[in-house]
């Protein structure tokens, strides 16, 4: 079951379309990746799941059913634009901000020594929070927009400002909630944390989408059938030769012990059993890979394709 | 609504918890009352410095009971002096001022060549006043050659004064007047003050919730109407607040001032009044007048109107204030929207002050008390003269008119605004976020 699905949605801003027809399915349970260039319109489709701004036309649905003013009370959304009141401390605000999301004081605050307690930070409650460093501050925001235990969670560019120690401890809090049963939306251009923590993503480039699904999927799709091998052999250019009569091949690059034939080689069939035997009888393979594309290669493939 | 009260609740304790607000509160009681104790006594210590006049009377004009010393004034007759030497004289001894009254061949001539040396400008009043005692002698030996009895004359003097009433019978007069329109300016005024003080507020409340970058995490909880409200609505309480204290607070600093200071209130009051008013007011205070004429305000419905009027101008404007505030990004963009909401703010002062106080119903008073961005300041002035009931009525309801368009112009601003960030929105620009959906 998908918790958002979007439908159709455009959003024009006078001549400009920021959103043309992008529709997305957010499966239940799932980390999904909303990716896309700078201004493609991620923060504008993120905008209106939140309910920020509406859509000219199309339709957003949570649940299964239209998405409904109250249902911002199971949402948790951390803006890529963020931050706090300065004057104010951190426990007041965190409470206030929690009783905007629909929760109880008693229940906000209770919620609030979990937290607390969990990141060891119990002594800033009454600090304000112009007295916190950016990457503190950047904890208390994590916290409060986690806090209403919300069933779909919105990140965009969570990792930005936290230092890796704290950028780990934020991922395995993401994952935790994951396990926990929340669906997260993670906005980012960090393809290593696409890659670590996503599932499925969309991909929106010029206002419109032009990939979306399961993220393994997606690589077998995009994937050549290309290996990289590393091949010991007495008489490199002789074997290469042999081997290129079969299939393509290109120079490699990567990093091994020996002084070994690396080649990249595209295999025209699924199997690469023949492949495996050609090599077998010219040498001594001691590298053998399968080149995936990374989460990046899709990226910047597909762009390049739609452009 | 739950939402809209703790905006409201945030909003007003944001305000009454800065250390500015605070100090301002505590602070501009003190100063208004010290100010005004201290330009008390300056300006008794000025009068109190007793003033010497020397004078020259070639024309034997001048009796000793013409120019009587008072407590602040002496005078003293120069005899036997030469007009030449006379001035040197005059301040070498340091004197206030040299009056030569010269020989003259008629009064008229003389009365155009009295001559009055200072050391530097002379004190317009003191000169008036001595102006006046030397023309009335002069006219009196006039009648005398004339062969009029100037005892006579000045029983053949005749005051009058209209007694004022409008045809369904309301007294009025000069002073009931003068009361109505301190009662209407002292309306307007306070409430152009709050406008400017609150809604400046909630303009910098819009702002910095812009810069810190916080306002996008509060509209994904609630809607942006919402905030707008609760901040035009939290402002307005804490300056209410504020002002109370300030009235509180203005009230027990006059009376200890007066009482620990000896000060006495009526001093003080005549101080700035001269003897004319001042016997005017007396008369009113001992017949018991003044309780008459405000008995004959129309209270209740002056209170009801003020407050109408109060919170609908200030809903109206601060509405205004919330939709610049969101258009820019800091305060110093702010300029080029404000003329547009300061104009009319100014524009009904003005026209109360002038139109309203010399025709309360004239045309120009009567169109400002419609136009609903001058109706609050202008007709709540014009409220005390009793104003026809249908204007006030046309003024109401194109004020609530005015309103809900300007919090719903306003509020499509604010919410297209807020997200805005880093250039500085042209009114074209603005104009094209009304359409945005």
């Amino acid at each position: 079951m998908n918790v958002l699905e979007t439908k159709n949605v455009v959003k024009k801003f006078g001549n400009f379309t920021a959103l043309d027809n992008v529709s997305i399915n957010v499966p239940e349970n799932s980390i999904f990746g909303l990716l896309g260039p700078n201004g493609a319109g991620k923060t504008t489709l993120i905008r209106i799941i939140n309910q920020i701004t509406m859509p000219d036309s199309g339709s957003v649905l949570f649940n299964g059913r239209a998405l409904k003013p109250e249902d911002v009370h199971n949402i948790g959304y951390l803006p890529e634009e963020r931050g706090l009141y300065k004057n104010m401390k951190v426990g007041e605000q965190a409470i206030y901000l929690a009783m905007l999301k629909g929760m109880t004081k008693s229940d906000a605050k209770k919620q609030l020594k979990y937290w607390f307690d969990k990141f060891e930070i119990g002594s800033w409650w009454n600090k304000k929070l112009q007295e916190l460093s950016k990457g503190q501050a950047q904890k208390i925001q994590f916290i409060i927009t986690v806090l209403h235990k919300p069933k779909l969670l919105i990140f965009d560019e969570v990792f930005s400002g936290f230092d890796p120690i704290n950028a780990n401890l934020i991922r395995d809090e993401i994952l935790n909630l994951r396990n926990e049963g929340a669906t997260v939306i993670f906005s980012t251009h960090r393809m290593e944390s696409v890659e670590e923590l996503c599932d499925h993503i969309a991909l929106i480039n010029k206002s419109n989408k032009i990939l979306e699904g399961n993220l393994i999927d997606i690589k077998r799709n995009f994937k050549t059938n290309t290996f990289e091998i590393g091949l010991l052999t007495d008489n490199k250019q002789e074997v290469q030769d042999k081997i290129s009569k079969h299939f393509k091949v290109e120079k490699a690059r990567f990093k091994s012990l020996n002084d070994e034939l690396k080649l990249n080689i595209k295999i025209e069939n699924d199997s690469p059993k023949e492949l495996i035997q050609l090599l077998n009888n010219n040498g001594i393979l001691n590298h053998f890979v399968e080149l995936i594309p990374s989460a990046s290669d899709i990226f910047i493939q597909a762009v390049h394709k739609n452009n | 609504m739950n939402k809209l009260k703790l905006i409201i609740k945030r909003e007003f304790n944001a305000k009454v918890r800065n250390k500015s607000f605070i100090i301002m509160t505590i602070l501009t009681p003190f100063i208004v009352v010290g100010m005004s104790v201290l330009i008390f006594y300056l300006s008794k210590a000025n009068d109190n410095s007793a003033k010497t006049i020397a004078y020259i009377d070639d024309a034997n004009l001048l009796s000793k009971e013409v120019l009587k010393d008072s407590k602040t004034i002496k005078y003293i007759k120069l005899t036997n002096v030469s007009s030449a030497d006379v001035k040197k004289q005059a301040m070498d001894k340091d004197y206030y001022a040299l009056l030569v009254i010269p020989k003259a061949d008629s009064l008229e001539i003389l009365a155009k060549n009295i001559q009055f040396f200072t050391k530097k400008t002379p004190n317009m009043m003191l000169v008036e006043s001595l102006e006046k005692k030397i023309e009335t002698t002069i006219r009196n030996k006039k009648l005398e050659i004339l062969g009029l009895d100037s005892a006579k004359i000045e029983k053949a003097k005749i005051k009058t004064n209209f007694n004022l009433s409008t045809y369904s019978g309301e007294q009025s007069s000069k002073f009931i007047n003068g009361a109505k329109i301190a009662f209407g300016s002292l309306g307007g005024y306070i409430l152009m003050m709050f406008i400017i003080i609150y809604g400046n507020s909630v303009m910098r409340s819009v702002i910095e919730e812009k810069t810190n970058r916080i306002i996008e995490v509060i509209i994904s909880s609630v809607k942006p109407f919402q905030l707008m409200m609760g901040k035009i609505i939290g402002n307005a309480l804490a300056g209410l607040t504020q002002f109370a204290i300030w009235g509180i607070m203005v009230m027990i600093l006059f009376a200890v001032a007066s009482s620990f200071m000896g000060l006495n209130m009526g001093e003080m009051q005549q101080a700035k009044v001269n003897p004319e008013q001042m016997q005017m007011l007396q008369d009113l205070t001992t017949s018991g007048k003044i309780a008459k004429v405000i008995q004959e305000l129309p209270i209740t419905l002056m209170t009801i109107l003020f407050v109408i009027y109060f919170l609908g101008g200030y809903l109206l404007y601060s509405s205004l204030y919330a939709a610049i505030g969101a258009a820019v990004d800091s305060e110093t963009d702010t300029q080029q929207f404000m003329m547009p909401i300061i104009m009319p703010l100014m524009l009904g002062v003005y026209v109360g002050a002038f139109s309203v106080i010399s025709d309360p119903h004239g045309p120009v008073a009567t169109i400002f008390s419609m136009i609903p961005l001058t109706s609050p300041i202008v007709m709540l002035m014009r409220v005390p003269f009793h104003p026809p009931a249908w204007q006030i009525a046309v003024s109401l309801i194109l004020l609530v008119g005015s309103f809900i368009f300007t919090v719903w112009f306003a509020a499509k601003i604010y919410r297209v605004g807020i997200l805005m960030y880093g250039k500085k929105p042209t009114y074209k620009e603005i104009f094209k976020w009304l359409k945005y959906k």
